[in-house]
């Protein structure tokens, strides 16, 4: 193999600074250390990020949210993609990306409009910088290609950072999204967060390559792979990656190696696919204890800051819980807004029928009322 | 009782016991019995080579299925969710759709497409469309739902036994609706519209997850003297003009329902053929009531979208009884 295509392959194996239990793994690196100021906001922002996403999972159990994909165990790269990004940088999420948006500073409400199902995106993009959240999959992909694109076209020296998952990468669309980065030059980070499974099917079911990064060759995408449990890694990796597309060498590929806690969704069960031995065996690695531990030995994690992150963190779910317990104002007559610009005239005679109907709902519950 | 999901993971389990060449495969119906479970228990009796998991995308589930079709399998694909066949639209209106024509009969392939359809099940955005107006519309595919657990036994051994391709389009919001039914058989061929109430004042049309909405106004229509004939087309395609036409001929009036957004529609191309054929019986333009013309809302807007009981009496009162003008339209200009 030529160097070239050489230089495009991952690590043999995949990057880890810290061992499963958070001492400091052997072994030389590419990627620089990242400075403990960011492995400290790291490890807040998971905290935080821990608690939001088990509130979420139990006001999906009160019934307040229609459904809910949790990222539970991921945390490393759900905080680590957002954090490495800057405020000008743009996000594409997938429905897995609860946490990064609360990260992203996305008041947590908003984040889960989607979910709660009130609207179809509950945030701003624009303000946020942030893609809406998106189901279908790996569709994404080539609108961060796109807009990073455009990113570069314009001179802004943003990138866009795209997340997919290990399923998603067997769609087209991601295949796409790498060649037409790779062709036009895009700025754009891709993360997959492979947790190994796409609702009930495993990875072996997805590829027969030796690991999600080797997507990236045939496509001239540089490309590594990293244990997505390792906060360290992870951002030391990430890193790399925006820098490598911020200095106008194109796109870059990420395979975090991670795995999902729970079941896809509370819809699913995942007793019915997979052993608990085997979840397990990923709870002993977990992205917070092990960060905890090689921050505490540095002494940069006291118990003061665990203190502190651990009841911003309880206020955090505490204003989720109550904001969510309410019901959200209903605005049926908004399904009409924004089909298009304007409203076609068809689109305002059917809102009027609706308008006319809701009135008469009105007049009606209120006749009854003034009767009992 | 049997619910509809267990109509249709027996009738998949019985074409497959027949024939050895009926495949099933797509995202989840392996080891998880599908997200529905549509596909329960078919890998652990007939084994990982007659019903497995792919791996991710659509588009490569359809073409793998042309080619196996093609190689002399009855694949039997499933989408997850209406809006995820999406990415396999190109290989369903290129290839799926055109082969036997293209090959001028040589090629024909017998595969079925099944999609989960339609709302009301609380579901966020792209797991809630009616997609059915783009294949109907799609010369080359047969395009069946069923809204009874019966016909959705019979009418999906029969979409597996055709020799062209069927999308088969299964109404989600009724995979949970139940019916005490002794033994589940097969009924009618494609191309049968039933007749699920019998009426003399009105015809109303439905499919799919529009049916019990449809017979549940007739019986509220009663109320106010409308005795309603309720018509469930079972296939769109092939269409029964038939069993339409004649009962519109005799009731004199008509009103389509459908989840799906209006225009363009399905529910267009009914009240086209009902007024092309029956215009002389006609004492009322044929009226529809269908989704409003916006992307599916969600969940908590979904039921003021959704063809409602309410709305479909609001329509009737429409239908001229009383020989006045139609004031909906009025703005338009010009007399009604
Ligand atoms: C185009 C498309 N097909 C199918 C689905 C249904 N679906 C939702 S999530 C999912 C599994 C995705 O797995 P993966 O990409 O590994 O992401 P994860 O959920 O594990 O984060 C499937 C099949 C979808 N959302 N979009
Ligand atoms: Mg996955």
């Amino acid at each position: 193999m030529t160097g070239l295509a050489q230089a495009l392959l991952p690590s043999a194996e995949p990057v880890r600074f810290l061992t499963d239990e958070g001492a400091v793994a052997k072994g030389r690196h590419r990627h620089p250390v990242p400075d403990p100021g960011l492995l400290r906001r790291a490890y807040r922002a998971m905290v935080v990020g821990r608690r939001f996403d088990a509130q979420a999972t139990a006001l999906t159990k009160q019934g307040r949210l229609a459904v809910y994909p949790s990222s539970h165990g991921q945390e490393a790269c759900q905080v680590g993609s957002v954090l490495v990004l800057s405020e000008g940088d743009w996000f594409f999420p997938t429905y897995r990306e609860s946490v990064a948006l609360v990260t992203r500073g996305i008041d947590p409400v908003e984040v889960l409009s989607l979910l709660r199902g009130d609207a179809h995106c509950g945030y701003d993009p624009v303000r946020h910088h942030v893609a809406p959240q998106c189901t279908p999959l790996a569709t994404q992909s080539v609108h961060a290609a796109g807009l990073a694109y455009a990113e570069r076209r314009v001179g802004t020296g943003r990138v866009a950072l795209v997340c997919v998952g290990d399923g998603a990468t067997s769609e087209g669309d991601f295949h796409e999204a790498l060649n037409f980065a790779a062709v036009f030059k895009a700025p754009v980070v891709f993360l997959v967060q492979n947790n190994h499974y796409a609702i009930s099917v495993p990875l072996e079911r997805q590829t027969a390559a030796p690991s999600l990064a080797y997507k990236g060759i045939g496509y001239g995408v540089p490309s590594e792979r990293v244990d997505g449990n390792d906060p360290v890694a992870v951002l030391a990796v990430l890193t790399s990656a925006v820098e490598h597309a911020r200095s106008g060498q194109g796109p870059y590929l990420v395979e975090a190696h991670t795995y999902r806690l729970e079941s896809h969704t509370n819809a699913d069960d995942a007793s019915r696919y997979r052993t608990d031995d085997e979840a397990e065996k990923w709870r002993r690695r977990d992205p917070i204890a092990r960060l905890a531990r090689y921050l505490r030995r540095r002494g940069h994690l006291t118990d003061a800051d665990t203190a502190a992150w651990s009841a911003e963190a309880e206020e955090l779910a505490a204003d989720l819980r109550a904001r969510m317990n309410a019901d959200p104002e209903l605005a049926p007559l908004g399904m009409f807004d924004h089909v298009y610009s304007a409203p076609t005239p068809q689109l305002t005679e059917q809102r009027e029928v609706l308008r006319v109907e809701l009135s008469a709902e009105r007049a009606a519950d209120e006749a009854e009322e003034a009767l009992t | 009782m049997i619910t509809m999901a267990q109509a249709l993971n027996a009738a998949l389990g019985d074409a497959m016991a027949e024939d050895e060449q009926v495949v099933v495969f797509g995202e989840d119906v392996g080891a998880l019995g599908g997200v529905f479970r549509i596909t329960d228990g078919l890998t652990a009796k007939y084994g990982e080579d007659r019903c497995f998991d792919t791996p991710l995308a659509e588009s490569g589930i359809v073409g793998f299925a042309v080619g196996m079709a093609m190689g002399g399998f009855r694949p039997v694909v499933e989408m997850q969710f209406d809006a995820f066949a999406y990415p396999a639209f190109e290989q369903i209106a290129s290839h799926v759709a055109k082969t036997r024509n293209r090959t001028r009969g040589r090629v024909g392939l017998p595969l079925v497409i099944r999609i989960p359809y339609g709302g009301g099940i609380g579901g966020v955005e792209h797991h809630c469309d009616s997609s059915e107006a783009y294949y109907a519309h799609t010369p080359g595919l047969k395009v069946v739902t069923p809204a009874t657990v019966q016909d959705a036994y019979s009418l999906l051994r029969e979409a597996i036994d055709d020799p062209d391709p069927v999308v088969f389009m299964e109404p989600k919001k009724l995979y949970w609706s139940k019916a005490d039914i002794g033994r589940l058989a097969r009924t009618e061929p494609f191309g049968r519209a039933a007749v699920r109430r019998a009426g003399s004042d009105a015809t109303l049309i439905a499919y799919g997850p529009s049916v019990p909405v449809a017979l549940e106004t007739a019986e509220a229509a009663t109320q106010e003297g409308w005795d309603l004939e309720v018509i469930d087309l079972r296939t769109i395609v092939p269409f029964d003009d038939a069993t339409v036409t004649a009962s519109v001929r005799r009731t004199g009036r008509c009103v389509v329902v459908g989840e799906a957004a209006g225009f363009a529609g399905v529910g267009a191309e009914i009240a086209a053929r009902v007024q092309e054929r029956c215009f002389h019986s006609l004492a009322a333009p044929v009226l529809r009531v269908t989704g409003f013309d916006v992307p599916y809302p969600p969940p908590m807007l979904e039921h003021h979208h959704l063809p409602s009981v309410d709305r479909i009496l609001d329509t009737l009162d429409r239908l001229q009884r009383d020989d006045l003008p139609d004031t909906r339209f009025l703005a338009l200009g010009g007399a009604a």
